[in-house]
């Protein structure tokens, strides 16, 4: 064999190891079969297209068959849980938002949640704070599972799938920056309720895109549901039963395939969803076709629940702040758009440093030295479109998290890789991790 | 856990007058019954359930309307299996596990803690085991629930805390060859400081800010 730069083998005491990094294939799948081993441990990722971002995936093979799956993260971890214990609880926001980049709101949301039981106002929170949160989260909630099928359906060759689904989502991402100022790791939502009120407006625009999103996602449901040759890559693969999803910890559309309504929204209700008209989703299949059936029902209802959230939100009855009234724990100032981008209302400025030393000196407090939090732990969970998302926070009393921890449900629901692919063909293993859908910036954190 | 001053970062002088300042944080103490809601359930199914109940826990916490049981390490497997096998508590679900390091708790410096799920009665609990920093080791509970594998490899990357009985008790989110444990108190944070518009802003673990 000539040298090939990107193309190349060596022996090892571990048997021959050929490094492909493009270029001519068929050099190496000529060598390689021209050897008697039929065993072939394949080293996919963390630079492969169909692995769902920086995933390694290590595949021993016999012939196309997978004897063993291994997975290798850690290849995006960012320590973002010990730089949250160096800034303050609201800064914290900025942080756990970036972990799983594609449901922000709901890491937002559930280090909120935890943050306000260790503060001990859960129930201060106002309702109309609650409400943008259910709104923002459901929106999320389609934004991720168009991802989820975007990403999922170009694995599998379905490329109308990736291309539908990432035209909704920028639909979706619109709103985001409507309402927050951001299309991704907005820093929206923060202990105590949201950064700001929704603009003059928003409203009126978030029902235009339902409507919008109600008919292109029949599209993408047309394309995808009973497709047959759709079905021949996802029916029957990536076989997951109850018993298994319990022992591994998984939840969300996983466990929800096996047939076993467990959404924590209903269960376990948090930010007043028992109050919302919807459905839980299942599937009897426990397969990759059943995950993927969830993930397109789960967003009509999550319809539902933006144009329930549309109508409180327009309603009388929940207008009002969207910050608790307490003002040790409230942000001083609402922000508004200026010439040079989101910042402190001109209001507050003219108020704090014309008219009121003691704002001015509320300000200054609150915003360089932070709340102090009792001391005690929490954990707070919420329903994220990839299972249960929990944050587990310890405090000392301080300004600052002693500890952040979050259960990261991508990290989690990994594992059950080995127990999906083991014995199955190669190309299932792509459609079985497609299905746990995993999001490698939450997986390492 | 009690602390001098308000600020974070040593050697900044102090220009508030409030450096003098003593103030304790009181971490919530042990419970007695009644728990309220349906923690003296959880309590009383595990104590009839399980003959070593009072070697075995030592103590209950009761705040923020969660229940944590602080487990002696030597009796973890043994609770936590009763915790998932008996018909009365089933906490089929374990959510993994995560570390906190408290250096000043002599003896007691790195704890565990087991967050767990009933899917059959809804309801929450969570572990807490505390062991020394001289003698990391703790049972592993993957054994009982599959799922706390990459949970204990995370702690033990994070924090150092040697999980006995796991299957292969590697790092997963630090490079294998890292050196130390990231998440403890005395691993730095590190950083270098950044220059912005002439002035020096120092690491953020450097920063005067407050405690």
């Amino acid at each position: 064999m000539t040298f090939d730069p990107y193309a190349s083998s060596r022996e090892t005491t571990e048997g021959t190891i050929y490094s492909v990094t493009g270029g001519d294939w068929d050099d190496v799948v000529t060598e390689i079969g021209s050897t008697k081993e039929e065993h072939v441990v394949v080293n996919m990722g963390p630079q492969h297209p169909s692995t769902h971002g920086v995933l390694r995936l290590i595949l021993e093979l016999e012939g196309e068959t997978v004897n063993e799956a291994r997975c290798g993260i850690g290849y995006l971890h960012t320590g973002i849980e010990k730089n949250a214990e160096y800034r303050n609880w609201t800064q914290g926001v900025t942080f756990v938002t970036r972990m799983d980049y594609l449901s922000p709101f709901f890491n937002e949301t559930a280090y909120c949640l935890a943050v306000e039981k260790l503060l001990g106002i859960t129930d201060q929170v106002p309702a109309r704070a609650s409400v943008i949160r259910v709104m923002m989260m459901e929106l999320n909630r389609i934004s991720s599972h168009l991802v989820a099928l975007a990403t999922g359906g170009m694995e599998l060759g379905a490329l109308s799938a990736m291309i539908f689904g990432f035209r909704e989502r920028e639909l979706v991402l619109d709103i985001f920056e409507l309402v927050t100022g951001l299309r991704m790791n907005s820093a929206y939502v923060r202990p105590g309720g949201v950064a700001q009120d929704i603009p003059e407006g928003a409203t009126d625009k978030i029902r235009e895109t339902v409507l919008q999103l109600r008919k292109n996602l029949k599209d993408t449901e047309k394309l995808l549901v009973g497709n047959s040759i759709w079905l021949a890559r996802t029916d029957g693969v990536g076989y997951l039963d109850l018993a298994g999803c319990t022992a591994l910890g998984i939840t969300g559309p996983i466990l929800r395939s096996t047939g076993l309504p467990w959404d924590l929204r209903k269960t376990q209700p948090y930010c007043g969803y028992e109050t919302y008209d919807f459905d839980v989703v299942t599937a009897q299949s426990c397969d990759v076709y059943g995950r993927f059936l969830i993930r397109i029902y789960e967003m009509s209802q999550s319809l539902r629940i933006v144009e329930q959230c549309v109508e409180r939100l327009d309603s009388p009855e929940y207008q009002g702040p969207v910050m608790v009234e307490d003002k040790k724990i409230g942000w001083p100032a609402q922000l508004s758009l200026g010439s040079d981008g989101l910042g402190n209302s001109l209001d507050h400025i003219r108020e704090i440093m014309g008219t009121s030393m003691e704002s001015l000196i509320h300000h200054f407090k609150l915003v360089t030295e932070g709340f102090r939090v009792p001391a005690g732990q929490a954990y707070a969970a919420v329903e994220s479109p990839r299972g249960e998302l929990g944050a587990q926070l310890i405090s000392d009393g301080g300004t600052k998290p002693y500890r952040v921890h979050f259960r990261d449900p991508s990290f989690n629901n990994l594992q059950a890789t080995a127990a999906m692919c083991e014995g199955s063909q190669i190309a299932d293993v792509i459609a079985a991790v497609a299905s746990i859908d995993p999001v490698m910036g939450g997986v390492d954190r | 856990m009690t602390q001098q001053g308000m600020f974070g970062a040593p050697g900044s002088g102090d220009t508030s007058g409030y450096g003098g300042l003593v103030h304790s944080n009181v971490t919530p103490g042990s419970s007695s019954r009644p728990f309220g809601s349906y923690f003296d359930d959880v309590v009383d199914s595990l104590e009839r359930a399980y003959p070593a109940f009072s070697d075995a826990i030592e103590k209950i916490v009761i705040d923020r309307d969660e229940l944590t049981m602080h487990i002696r390490a030597s009796r973890l497997q043994e609770v936590a299996k009763i915790l998932r096998d008996e018909a009365s508590l089933r906490f089929e679900m374990c959510l993994g596990v995560s570390g906190a390091h408290y250096p000043a708790e002599t003896g007691r410096e790195l704890h565990a803690i087991f967050p767990l799920l009933s899917l059959t009665h809804n309801r929450r609990i969570r572990l807490e085991v505390s062991i020394p920093d001289a003698n990391p080791h703790l049972p592993s509970v993957v054994s009982i629930w599959a799922g706390n594998n990459w949970h204990e490899r995370e702690t033990f990357d994070m924090f150092g805390i040697i999980f006995d009985g796991h299957p292969g008790l590697t790092r997963i989110l630090m490079p294998d060859d890292w050196a130390g444990h990231p998440q403890r108190k005395d691993y730095a944070l590190g950083g270098i400081p950044v220059e912005y518009k002439g002035a020096t802003v120092p690491p953020p673990s450097e920063r005067r800010a407050y405690r």
